[in-house]
């Protein structure tokens, strides 16, 4: 039996990051993973990360994941793909299923990292091909590029929900509506925003009645529910489409920590069943770790700095480092999390209705309800405000984990200060040189950059445009507000593409004066 | 193959690599080598991949990471096969599975 100092089952990311750690430690590190490649879901992620720069914020997923597979090669990893771990049994056997052959290893130290998976809701139809996962949908559109539909109605208004409906429009399907059983939307804000503003109805209060079809899927019909989940009748609409994706949450893959006897919770706050650990991923079993969404549903953020704890505990289990050094690197990484863990979608705050940012401002209504900020209620946020000349204006509402914006404006325009979660401010008297690097930083494409009134009774209003065809300086075209209704006519002025922005594309449209503070989007005219 | 991105906004223009021809079903359909049998079914407008054992309902692609089995096929003579993880080969010849068989119900 092969024996190796540390196996990790699941070569995501936060089974990467632990493999890494624990490898610069000395430790002769396998990683197995049942997919063809590496990475987990790091590779379908193509929007940019939130955070601050330690969190490897504003660059975009699949990056992170050719960055961390390049440190796990550097650090002498090995990675064992197509690979299923089906037990973990006493003296942490491990048994691997590899082709048609069971293999048995033996590990002084395990760290399981076996991410989680889609959760699935039914409904009259729910089993037609065309009702598909979001996940599914990310992997054919992001990996094997094919589109997963033409028309689509995205049900789960969470992060994923939101992301994989901008990813569809982003490659060029119809999304006809985003809906959620929730009186809420889930998810940040501004993924919600960048959304709604490109025509996406919402229908919060509202769940699938049936999905249509004999042989595959040809309609949607949705209704409204009331606050104990029933439908209201009379309510119901329907829609075309021929795909129905489904981001109705995630559950722990916790099966094998379950299976080595490691002593489980039922915690609706992480998900579901997980293993309990301490903060650093120690289960009650000695040298058998956790990192990652397996012990509690969160992002790829997180899951990273967690396996790093876990790749550091494991090496101070083994004798690798003393104890003491281990406490000084825990430190830094948890003060790293603990930054990630702030704000009103933080873990503690699952669950609680929140109505007021940290500022004291009431959270808008309209966000919450049908995805947009209203223009009736943009003006109480301190990044929006008014000068002549070009000048940012940063649509960001809601207290998130995020601050590339603030190092991005070489004229420190933009301040969040050293708490993370704060809403950012246009500081006062500072010079805006046009320059966009604030637009294609904002992870959530929340900041615009507005010339009210160039003089001749129009307005410029800088988006963030990532979809193809590209418009072309001069195109003629409709000016969306932020509810993706038509606003008035508008007329690209230019398009940047620098390799600096990392793909986010920033139009210039040229709008009457009057629209500046309402023109959001741009969508060429047919 | 009217169903592949041609180009995305922000992946560019993916590498796919060699073009391979296979059998659906009687049909020759196209596909790039490698990738899953899942996806150049779809890209040809593939929905239904099997009919249910017991009530002969319709499946096709659901999770696209092989954890569901609703996409299982007939490949090569073998069935349950998982389309979405199984990497396309030259010549393949993939058939919809009804039950556990290549026959229709009502042959079976």
């Amino acid at each position: 039996m092969k024996r190796y100092d540390l196996i990790i089952v699941g070569a995501g990311p936060s089974g990467l990051s632990a493999a890494i750690e624990a490898a610069k430690r000395g430790l002769e590190v396998v990683v197995f993973d049942e997919n063809e490649k590496p990475g987990g879901q790091l590779f379908k992620q193509i929007h940019k990360f939130f955070g601050s720069k330690e969190h490897r914020a504003k660059t975009r997923g699949f990056v992170i994941g050719k960055q961390l597979l390049d440190e796990a090669a550097a650090a002498g990893v090995l990675v064992v793909l197509n690979a299923t771990v089906i037990g973990l049994y006493q003296d942490k056997e491990v048994v691997v299923k590899i082709k048609e052959s069971i293999r048995h290893y033996k590990a002084d130290a395990v760290v399981i990292a076996t991410g989680a998976a889609e959760n699935m809701v039914t409904f009259k139809g729910w089993t037609l091909p065309g009702v598909i996962g979001a996940g599914a949908a990310q992997t054919l559109m992001n990996l094997h590029g094919v589109l997963p539909g033409k028309k689509v109605l995205m049900l789960g208004s969470g992060n994923v929900g939101l992301v994989v409906s901008f990813q569809l429009l982003q490659c060029g399907c119809e999304v006809v509506a985003l809906v959620d059983a929730a009186p809420r939307v889930g998810g940040y804000g501004v993924h919600a925003a960048k959304v709604a503003r490109t025509g996406v109805p919402f229908y919060l209060s509202h769940t699938i009645v049936e999905a249509e079809g004999d042989e595959w899927v040809t309609g949607v019909t949705i209704a409204q529910v009331d606050d104990k989940f029933n439908f209201i009748e009379g309510t119901e609409k329907h829609f075309d489409v021929d795909t129905i994706c489904l981001a109705v949450g995630l559950s722990p893959m916790s099966q094998l920590l379950k299976m080595a006897g490691a002593k489980m919770e039922d915690n609706p706050k992480k998900g579901g069943q997980v293993p309990v650990c301490d903060e650093y991923g120690r289960t009650s079993i000695p040298g058998v770790f956790v990192a990652g969404d397996v012990s509690g549903i969160e992002e790829a953020s997180s899951a990273m700095i967690e396996g790093r704890m876990a790749g550091v505990v494991a090496a101070e289990y083994l004798g690798f480092i003393d104890t003491e050094s281990m406490d000084t690197e825990l430190k830094e990484m948890e003060k790293a999390l603990d930054g990630l863990r702030q704000g009103m979608f933080a873990p503690k705050n699952r669950g609680k209705a929140i109505d007021k940012t940290e500022e004291g401002i009431d959270i808008s209504v309209n966000l919450l309800k049908r995805g947009f900020v209203a223009d009736d209620e943009i003006e109480k946020y301190p990044g929006v405000t008014h000068k002549k000349g070009v000048h940012p204006v940063i649509e960001c509402t809601q207290n998130i984990p995020c601050n590339p914006c603030q190092d991005a404006c070489p004229k420190k325009c933009i301040s969040i200060g050293s708490n993370i979660t704060s809403l950012p401010i246009v500081v006062k008297d500072s010079e805006c040189i046009n320059c966009g690097m604030c637009v294609a930083s904002c992870s959530g494409q929340a900041i615009f950059l507005v010339d009210e009134d160039c003089g001749d009774g129009t307005a410029t209003v800088t988006l963030p445009y990532e979809f193809l065809p590209l418009p072309k300086e001069g195109e003629k075209g409709i000016a969306l507000g932020r509810d993706g209704n038509e606003v008035c006519k508008a007329e690209v002025v230019s398009v940047k593409s620098a390799k600096a922005f990392d793909k986010t594309n920033l139009l210039t449209m040229r709008v009457p004066k009057e629209y500046a503070m309402k023109a959001r989007f741009f969508k060429v005219s047919k | 193959m009217a169903d592949r991105i041609a180009e995305h906004p922000i992946l560019g223009v993916q590498e796919k690599g060699k073009i391979v021809k296979f059998v659906f079903d009687g049909m020759q359909i196209e596909g790039y080598e490698g990738e899953p049998i899942a996806a150049a079914l779809k890209a040809a407008d593939v929905m239904v991949h099997r009919y249910t054992q017991k009530e002969h309902k319709p499946r096709g692609i659901f999770c696209a990471i092989g954890r569901c089995t609703d996409c299982v096929m007939i490949v090569d003579g073998v069935p349950n096969v998982r389309t979405c993880i199984t990497p396309l080969k030259e010549g393949m010849v993939v058939k919809t599975q009804f039950g556990v068989s290549e026959k229709p119900f009502d042959e079976q």
